[in-house]
């Protein structure tokens, strides 16, 4: 049972992760590396917020998200337009955006080095438990899980109910038969690298509530919404939602009845298996 | 491969900018240094490593230099990012000894570093003090490398002083039988937990739980949680300073309840205690000191001032007393002839933070073994001959 409820709580975290990435590969067409790079530099946020001001590191969202987004829309405008404009196909933009983010994850991390240096960083904050159905888990763990959802349920209804969202909607299904019904692919998919960076920023602060973060860890982050986003389909928000919880739930199942030291090796197998059975995802339409 | 050449790009522009810096004095001694300064051992060395070397070589550079025969010299530092990784720190060895030309090179952090660089401190003649090195292979390495000089203690002691601790209790009504052992799967934890297994067992212990996770490791919920659903006793973990942390604060919010809790490496940090203030009363760690000394409280204010942070209750000390054992026997040969200073270690005794250290076949056998948080402080309250231990106490509950 506590398994259940640990993989969920986690699993509500990395949903917040995964849906960044989705969002920039989904509708920017951008496979983005770096991707864990920008929720450490969330989490060193919520880390200084927090040490700084002692008030709670969830409030340092409000900082963070505006922050991470200037951030990514700079990178989207300055480091990948060119490439977006220069690539003849899918497939090229794909590598080339490969090659650049991975690139600038390690800018990132060497930024983050020189600021932060190679210490682990973390901090107590509601670190008291809370007893659900006769288990005790910590606190900021929930707290982490509840503010994570919240995100996602407003970045869904925005998605789904207002005009910006659907304008993403409608590129991340076709590129260019958006741009003929008079939407600025351009912009659409700039917004959407900028908010995807911006909401990976949103999980990482929520994650450093519970987890030892250091600079270097960023691409961990990265192989688990990688995993997550192929396995939910590049396409659906439901899917990498779906993903997530999977995700979180057989880390934690692995960890508690087999071994800890195979959370990484269950993550791979759940890759290899969806690539070999489902590859366009649980939600993805099979490509023509 | 991408990511090695990079950084190591940029390895290479730090060696150069440090090389480049300042202005070259007339007689300096050059002195290489290598150890994390990224990857999951960076928040150990952070603490225990980086902060000493920075202190020794300031202190000495203030005072003129090392006392040489051909006058003062200062010392010229080179520091290298091994970046958690024990090849890049025989890379880094290399480097000093060939490129750098390094009249000295420091011993790296960590017991399975020391091991990997060993056989190339011993081509060069390099002396290497170890001072964050356990293991009960000494008597072996020790033999095959006569420049090697460990200061930490070994495997066996460390384990002993802990089951030594856990028996009393037994003893005295306080605790049962039941123990839950985990250990961090690196060198370190796997000999500990290896070395701890057969003396558990021999002392009548039952051990109810026992597991490994990876170095990096960051969510220890599941290992806590099946530790306390084992029902120990007692909690034993052989653990890394990240997992230190994380086992901790998993135990806090799970309400591990033992009389006993033991975490290894990083109990003795003041951010240990820093971080879960009045919880950590009674936790026992790895190592301890006796901070009444008053050689300790002066490198205690001195370490304070310089680095800006206090040191660990544990290796610090050690590590500062293996700079001062190297200085000292510097200063004795009045040179930078390493085979004279190898030949000095071994047949003096030295005046370090300490207390007196001798080594016999190239081991210091005078050592804490454990120490426990009590009203804030952490004091050592085991040790292999080290004046001033403290009782133990009883951990209160959460």
């Amino acid at each position: 049972m506590d398994i259940i409820v640990f993989g969920l709580l986690l699993g509500g975290t990395y949903a917040l992760m995964a849906l960044g990435l989705q969002l920039q590969y989904g509708v920017a067409r951008i496979m983005n590396l770096a991707n864990g790079e920008m929720l450490v530099a969330g989490a060193f946020g919520a880390f200084w917020f927090y040490t700084g001001t002692k008030l709670s590191p969830f409030l340092s969202i409000l900082f963070v998200v505006p922050l991470a987004f200037a951030v990514n829309w700079a990178i989207y405008r300055v480091l990948l337009q060119p490439l977006v404009k220069r690539a003849k196909s899918h497939g090229q933009l794909e590598v080339d955006a490969i090659l650049a983010t991975f690139g600038m994850s390690f800018i990132l991390v060497g930024l983050m080095l020189a600021f932060f240096g190679g210490r682990t960083f973390e901090y107590l904050y509601l670190a008291e438990p809370v007893e659900i159905l006769g288990e005790r888990y910590g606190l900021n763990r929930i707290a982490a899980f509840l503010a994570s959802a919240a995100l996602c349920v407003v970045l869904a209804v925005w998605l789904n109910r207002t005009r910006l969202g659907l304008s993403l909607r409608a590129v991340a299904v076709n590129p260019s038969a958006a741009g003929l019904v008079g939407i600025n692919v351009s912009r659409a998919s700039a917004l959407a690298f900028a908010l995807g960076g911006a909401v990976t920023a949103a999980g990482g602060a929520m994650i450093s509530a519970f987890l030892t973060m250091d600079a270097s860890l960023g691409v961990l982050f990265t192989m688990k919404a990688l995993i997550i986003v192929i396995l939910g389909g590049v396409s659906d928000i439901r899917g990498t939602i779906l993903a997530a919880f999977i995700l979180g739930l057989a880390e934690t199942a692995v960890a508690s009845l087999i071994d800890p030291g195979l959370t990484l090796a269950a993550a791979y197998l759940l890759f290899i298996l969806i690539l070999l059975i489902r590859p366009q995802g649980l939600f993805g339409r099979r490509t023509t | 491969m991408l990511r090695r050449t990079v950084l190591g790009i940029a390895a290479l522009s730090l060696g150069a900018s440090l090389l480049g810096a300042g202005p070259t004095s007339a007689a300096e001694v050059k002195i290489g240094a290598v150890a994390p300064k990224t990857g999951p051992l960076a928040a150990g060395s952070a603490v225990t490593h980086w902060p000493n070397i920075k202190l020794w070589v300031t202190q000495v550079n203030a005072a003129g230099g090392l006392k040489l025969k051909s006058g003062r010299a200062k010392i010229k530092l080179i520091e290298y990012d091994d970046r958690t990784n024990p090849g890049e720190t025989i890379k880094a060895v290399q480097r000093l000894a060939t490129q750098d030309k390094a009249d000295f090179v420091l011993a790296p952090y960590g017991t399975g570093f020391n091991l990997a660089v060993a056989p190339l401190f011993a081509k060069y003649g390099y002396p290497q003090l170890t001072s964050t090195a356990i293991t009960d292979k000494i008597p072996a390495l020790t033999k095959r490398y006569p420049n090697i000089f460990f200061l930490l203690g070994d495997t066996t002691n460390f384990t002993n002083a802990v089951v030594d601790i856990l028996k009393k209790m037994r003893t005295d009504g306080k605790i049962g039988s039941r123990i839950a052992m985990v250990n961090v799967a690196d060198a370190f934890g796997i000999e500990l937990a290896n070395a701890a297994r057969p003396v558990f067992k021999k002392a009548g212990f039952k051990i109810v739980y026992d597991k490994s996770y990876p170095l990096g490791t960051q969510d220890l919920s599941p290992v806590v949680n099946g530790a306390k659903a084992a029902k120990p006793d007692a909690f034993v973990a052989w653990s890394y300073p990240p997992d230190t942390f994380g086992l901790t604060e998993q135990a806090k919010i799970a309400g591990l309840n033992t009389k006993a809790f033991y975490t290894a490496v990083a109990t003795a940090f003041p951010a240990f205690g820093g971080k879960f203030g009045k919880a950590a009363e009674g936790i026992l760690g790895a190592g301890g000191i006796n901070p009444d000394t008053p050689a300790m409280k002066a490198y205690i204010a001195a370490h304070k001032k310089v680095t800006g942070k206090a040191p660990d209750s544990w290796a610090s000390p050690v590590m500062y007393a293996s700079l001062q054992i190297l200085q000292q026997a510097i200063e004795g040969v009045g040179s930078t002839d390493r085979k004279a200073v190898v030949a000095y270690i071994k047949s003096h005794t030295f005046d370090t933070v300490v207390g007196p250290m001798k080594f016999k076949n190239q081991n210091n056998t005078k050592f804490w073994t454990v120490g426990q948080w009590q009203g804030g402080t952490y004091y050592g309250v085991a040790s292999t001959g080290r004046p001033g231990a403290k009782p133990v106490k009883l951990k209160p509950n959460w």
